[in-house]
């Protein structure tokens, strides 16, 4: 019987090992080790045993199974890990075919670089402003020190709906209705659409859009607007941004300034993209013109203040190299998916 | 203004300085320098050369071959076509391998043969130098250019450096505070601050000749409210001639062009001082009386343009006895000006008052460069030392001779503008630490006075009135670029106001559902609304009217955005962009009363074509918006039940819905017209929808409250029911809503079917509905009994169950 176990065993063992198939196996396993099987029938005659033998019969049984359970479990294991990877290999795909489309929506250029410079200047502690595009003579013009005749008027060709009602040139015109409805101090900013009396071209819109700043406070200092415009520069265009002030004029500020920005390509050395200059003018500020203050009813004596204003399409087309400013009011699919 | 650099080194020292310093630093003070150019810059390589022998071509009737002395051991020869050279004249020759001037454009000149000749260079005309005869007067335009005594006739020299064509013109950007700086003088001052040399403008003079003024020239000021000095004086025995080279150079380089000795004078001291100066011919100043007066009403007058212009009342003229001879400060008349045959000039140098000058200008549609200075202001205080110049250039130049007498009609006020001198004041605006010392030298170089605590303006100075105009020119000069930077202080928060918020939201929900956005232009063309078939008497047509506009197209502000968006669809379609998903968020412009502004309230706009795009690709476009951004319970309608929305007229009849909330109508949507869209050249079926966002703000749940997930479990029911076809679904989803109240949780309709085995005129329409109650799982019982009440209610509108 002992022969008979063994002779079982090793029989098992070596179909467990030669066996290729999964379904082979499972009849393997009935056949040694189910109720019909081998095992079971020796197992069968123990009652004919001795006393002494059943259970060194028995316990080699016992082991034999074991083996051979461990043997198939093994060897079941080890198949099913093959049937697998053949399984996986037949699936494989063509991984390059194209991914199937997704309805995408972007946001605009305009309006991207907009609201970040909205969060710029929020995390500044400035509000966001607004006023209205169709305006009074005297917020775009007479309240900032523009009165009717004045020479700088030409530098701002200006669509009239009226002689008193106008497109805004400037959105300088907030920084009045602010200062009307609100008493210092004053942080906002407010972007929006201007309209200038310029023909269509590459860098010319008779629609853009600025973004005026304007701060009025006790103890306001052209060195706070110097640090205020350097803080939005670095943030803007990295931390090595450097800017420079250079003196000008306009009307409802003063000192005035214009804004230069080091130009990117040639970092100051000056190439065909600065004109040699090594810096782009990018914006206009100044202190707030005294008489400006008090036009709007805030006495000049106590607060100061400084307004800044920039042109976005401009800093737009510097930040994602757009060389033509007609493709920001085209809106052609293939240019507004690259951003 | 273009500024000569050898005239300004008459007044200041700036030799020594590199011209890219020179610009920079200059532009850092406060004069922005646009950029400046080395006269005769393309031309290389041209010298002075004596012609030693002229022979003619052996193979040529027109050519000539020459030997030309240029310094050099031997002669050069160089065959030239020019009939104008003789032996001994003394010609700019361009070497080999040089460049000069052809056509505008620069080209080289190397070795060559003409007809077998070696010709080793090239004899050079004025316009091969890239000048005129107005720079040479006796030179010839079609010849080689023969070198008169002005010029320096050393053989071998640079061109450049024998006939004055050496200097440098820089362009500055002179802005419209600053009229003072629109002159050789003025930028010295500036330049002489800003480096901190010495400035020295001398004081001119003339001696002149006996004989009184008076007795020759009468001066009557009418208006000294307009003309506050007016200055004026007589040259006799003129010659009229061209004017020396040294003079003509500095035109030039001033970008004027050189006539003759009385109108350069003129010219010369209007760059200057920045004072414009007139010269005209006594011989047509009937009654040798001048009169500065208003127009008479109907006045007409021909100006030097040659053009006859109606003057106006308000308007200032120079007359004489009879007639306007020059509209005051703006332009001469025709026959005012210098004549070859000119015997006696007046000059005259005045100030008119800017606004009365602008203003007029304006009116006339004529810009002069003398409206151009007076409109901005210049000096009152400096006409008479500008006719002084004036003489001592004539007398200097030989031109004639100057009266000693002269008029002088002053009505200036002379009191200068004073400012409080606080240094305290200034240092605390600009955030800086500046000495008083420092201050006042710096302001002292501008010519600033500072006495008892005053600073006093000088008097071309228009442009200093407060405190901060001094700060400003202190600031300058110390250099915007020494002033520290600081971060303000004090507390401010700032938030998005709640509407901004819920704009920003609808914005990117639309991008969110898969929307680009566009950027429109405001200004649309009236004839827009024909293309979106608006009717003639809609309220949309009355429009805020740009009254110069650009053109037609942009003359309008539009009262509605979708011609607009219409517009950028037709540009992508006919791009071939097979589909696009769009959306505007932009403003309308409604016109309220006649002299007040219109409103602006702004829009979302949708629009799509191409992929996928059909009604209900967009409704369920707007049904995941109005959601998202806290609109619930919308119903749509019919256009034609709802007249809140003109454009209506654009969408096509049976495919387009108006979209109401409370009662409001929110939006309009659907499908564009085939009509429209063939007006905009679309051939595929276009869509759109357009929101009056911001109306929908107040609709809008934007506070978020949230709901705790549910315990029990679900209960589902299909419901198949049959009905006319004319039964709108919405009226059937209304039904089962309202009859199975709060245990209804969704309603999704899954199928609409027409067609085999529904008889004509009826529908199929099945609906799964989630049934779920919160406080314990729904019995069978229970969705039973709401299930009955659900088909009651729909029987009562006709639908039933399939059988």
């Amino acid at each position: 019987m002992k022969n008979e176990l063994e002779k079982i065993h090793s029989e098992a063992m070596e179909a467990a090992d030669s066996c290729d198939s999964i379904k082979a196996l499972d009849e393997l396993r009935v056949k040694y080790l189910g109720k019909k099987g081998g095992l079971t029938a020796i197992l069968k005659q123990m009652g004919k045993l001795s006393a002494e033998e059943r259970p060194v019969i028995g316990q080699l049984a016992n082991k034999i199974r074991a083996d051979i359970e461990e043997a198939v479990s093994k060897k079941m294991t080890l198949l099913k890990a093959k049937e697998q990877e053949i399984k996986l290999a037949k699936e494989t795909i063509d991984i390059t075919l194209p991914g199937k489309p997704q309805s995408l929506g972007k946001l605009h250029p305009l309006t991207i670089v907009s609201n970040e410079i909205k969060e710029i200047f929020m995390g500044m502690g400035f509000d966001i402003a607004d006023g209205p595009e169709v305006e009074y003579d005297y917020y775009n013009f007479e309240a900032l020190n523009l009165p009717p005749d004045h020479p700088a008027r030409d530098t701002q060709d200006t669509f009239y709906i009226t002689d008193n009602i106008l497109l805004r040139t400037q959105t300088s015109s907030v920084q009045v209705h602010v200062m009307e409805n609100k008493k210092p101090p004053i942080r906002i900013i407010s972007p929006g659409r201007v309209y200038r009396s310029d023909a269509v071209d590459a860098t010319h819109s008779p629609l853009f859009h600025q973004v005026e700043g304007l701060v009025v406070d006790k103890g306001i200092t052209m060195a706070d607007l110097k640090g205020t415009l350097e803080m939005l520069m670095k943030k803007l265009y990295g931390d090595d941004c450097k800017i420079r002030l250079r003196p000008h004029h306009f009307p409802f500020t003063e000192p005035s300034a214009e804004v230069d920005v080091m130009c990117f390509n040639c970092h100051g050395e000056g190439c065909r993209i600065c004109k040699g200059e090594g810096y782009i003018e990018l914006l206009g500020a100044g202190m707030v013109h005294p008489k400006v203050l008090e036009g709007c009813g805030i006495d000049s004596s106590v607060y100061s203040g400084f307004a800044f204003g920039m042109g976005l399409e401009r800093i737009v087309m510097r930040r994602y190299n757009i060389s033509d400013m007609r493709l920001l009011f085209e809106n052609d699919l293939r240019f507004l998916e690259q951003f | 203004m273009n500024l000569s650099m050898k005239w300004v080194n008459d007044y200041v020292d700036l030799k020594n300085k590199d011209i890219k310093q020179f610009c920079n630093e200059m532009t850092m003070s406060g004069s922005k320098v646009e950029g400046y150019e080395f006269e005769g810059n393309e031309i290389s390589n041209v010298v002075v050369g004596k012609v030693l022998e002229v022979v003619p071509h052996p193979d040529s009737d027109h050519m000539v071959i020459t030997q030309v002395d240029v310094g050099e051991d031997e002669p050069v020869q160089i065959v030239t076509g020019a009939s104008n050279v003789n032996v001994g004249d003394f010609v700019p020759v361009a070497k080999h391998k040089s460049t000069v001037l052809h056509e505008g454009k620069t080209v080289k000149i190397t070795k060559g043969k003409l007809r077998g000749i070696a010709s080793n260079g090239m004899l050079c005309s004025l316009g091969e130098l890239g000048l005129s005869v107005h720079d040479f007067p006796y030179a010839i335009e079609d010849g080689i250019f023969i070198l008169g005594e002005d010029c320096d006739r050393t053989v071998g020299t640079d061109i450049h450096k024998a006939i004055g064509y050496d200097d440098i013109s820089v362009e500055f950007e002179i802005t419209s505070n600053r009229p003072d700086c629109l002159s050789v003088t003025g930028l010295a001052r500036e330049a002489a601050a800003t480096f901190n040399v010495p400035l020295n403008i001398p004081e001119p003079s003339f001696t002149g000749v006996d004989g009184d003024i008076n007795d020759m020239l009468k001066v009557n000021i009418v208006n000294t409210e307009k003309c506050k000095r007016y200055c004026a004086g007589i040259v006799k025995n003129v010659k009229i001639e061209p004017s020396p080279r040294w003079m003509r150079e500095r035109l030039r380089a001033s970008g004027v062009r050189p006539i003759n000795n009385f109108v350069d004078i003129t010219n010369y001291v209007m760059l200057e001082y920045g004072q414009p100066m007139h010269a005209f011919d006594l011989r047509y100043v009937e009654g040798s009386e001048i009169n500065v007066r208003n127009a008479a009403k109907g006045e007409k007058i021909t100006t030097l343009d040659g053009v006859e212009r109606e003057l106006s009342e308000e308007m200032l003229v120079i007359a004489d006895k009879e007639k306007p001879v020059a509209v005051a400060g703006v332009m001469g008349g025709e026959y005012s000006g210098i004549m070859d045959d000119t015997t006696t000039v007046v000059f005259e140098s005045a100030y008119f008052e800017p606004v009365q000058v602008r203003r007029t200008a304006k009116k006339l549609g004529m810009r002069s460069d003398a409206s151009s200075r007076y409109e901005k202001g210049v000096d009152p205080l400096i006409s008479m030392k500008c006719l002084t110049r004036a003489f001592e250039l004539v007398e200097q130049l030989g031109a004639g001779e100057v009266v000693k007498t002269v008029i002088d009609r002053d009505y200036t006020d002379k009191t200068p503008a004073s400012v409080e001198f606080s240094p305290e004041w200034i240092n605390g605006f600009l955030g800086t630490d500046i000495s008083e010392s420092q201050m006042k030298e710096y302001l002292e170089r501008l010519d600033f006075k500072i006495e008892n605590g005053m600073i006093y303006a000088p008097s071309f100075r228009i442009d200093i009135e407060y405190k901060a105009d001094v700060a400003e020119e202190v600031a300058r000069i110390y250099g915007y670029n020494n002033i520290p930077s600081t971060q303000f202080k004090g507390v401010a928060e700032a938030a998005f106001t709640k509407e901004q918020l819920f704009l920003r939201k609808v914005e990117n929900t639309a991008v969110a559902l898969g929307c680009y956005e566009i950027a429109t232009y405001s200004f649309i063309s009236p004839k827009y609304f024909d293309k979106i078939k608006l009717p003639a008497d809609s309220k949309l047509r009355n429009t805020v009217t740009i009254t110069n506009p650009l053109g037609e197209d942009t003359s309008v502000m539009r009262t509605s955005t979708i011609p607009s968006m219409l517009e950028i669809l037709s540009r992508n379609y006919n791009n071939r962009n097979e589909s696009a998903r769009l959306f505007d968020m932009g403003k309308e412009y409604i016109p309220t009363e006649p002299g007040k502004l219109p409103i602006e309230p702004s829009r979302l706009t949708i629009g799509m074509y191409g992929d996928n795009a059909d009604f209900y690709e967009l409704k369920g476009i707007a049904d995941s918006l109005l959601k998202n951004i806290g609109i619930n319970g919308c119903e749509y309608v019919r256009c034609s039940e709802c007249g809140a929305f003109d454009e209506a007229s654009a969408f096509h009849p049976g495919r387009s819905a108006v979209i109401i909330k409370d009662d409001t109508p929110i939006a309009i949507l659907g499908e564009i017209h085939p009509d429209v869209a063939a007006n905009y050249g679309i051939e595929a079926k276009v869509y759109i929808a357009k929101f009056n966002a911001v109306e929908m703000f107040p609709m809008a749940q934007t506070e978020i409250s949230y709901k705790p997930l549910p315990k029990f479990p679900a209960t589902t029911r299909d419901l198949s029911l049959i009905c006319d076809d004319s039964i709108p679904a919405g009226s059937i989803e209304k039904a089962i809503k309202k009859a199975a109240g709060n245990i209804l949780e969704k309603i999704t309709l899954f199928d609409v079917y027409k067609g085999q085995q529904i008889e004509d005129g009826k529908k199929s329409i099945s609906y799964s509905l989630i049934l779920r109650s919160h406080d314990g799982t729904l019995t069978d019982e229970q969705a039973d009994t709401v299930m009955t009440k659900v088909l009651k209610s729909l029987k009562e509108i006709g639908a039933e169950l399939r059988g």
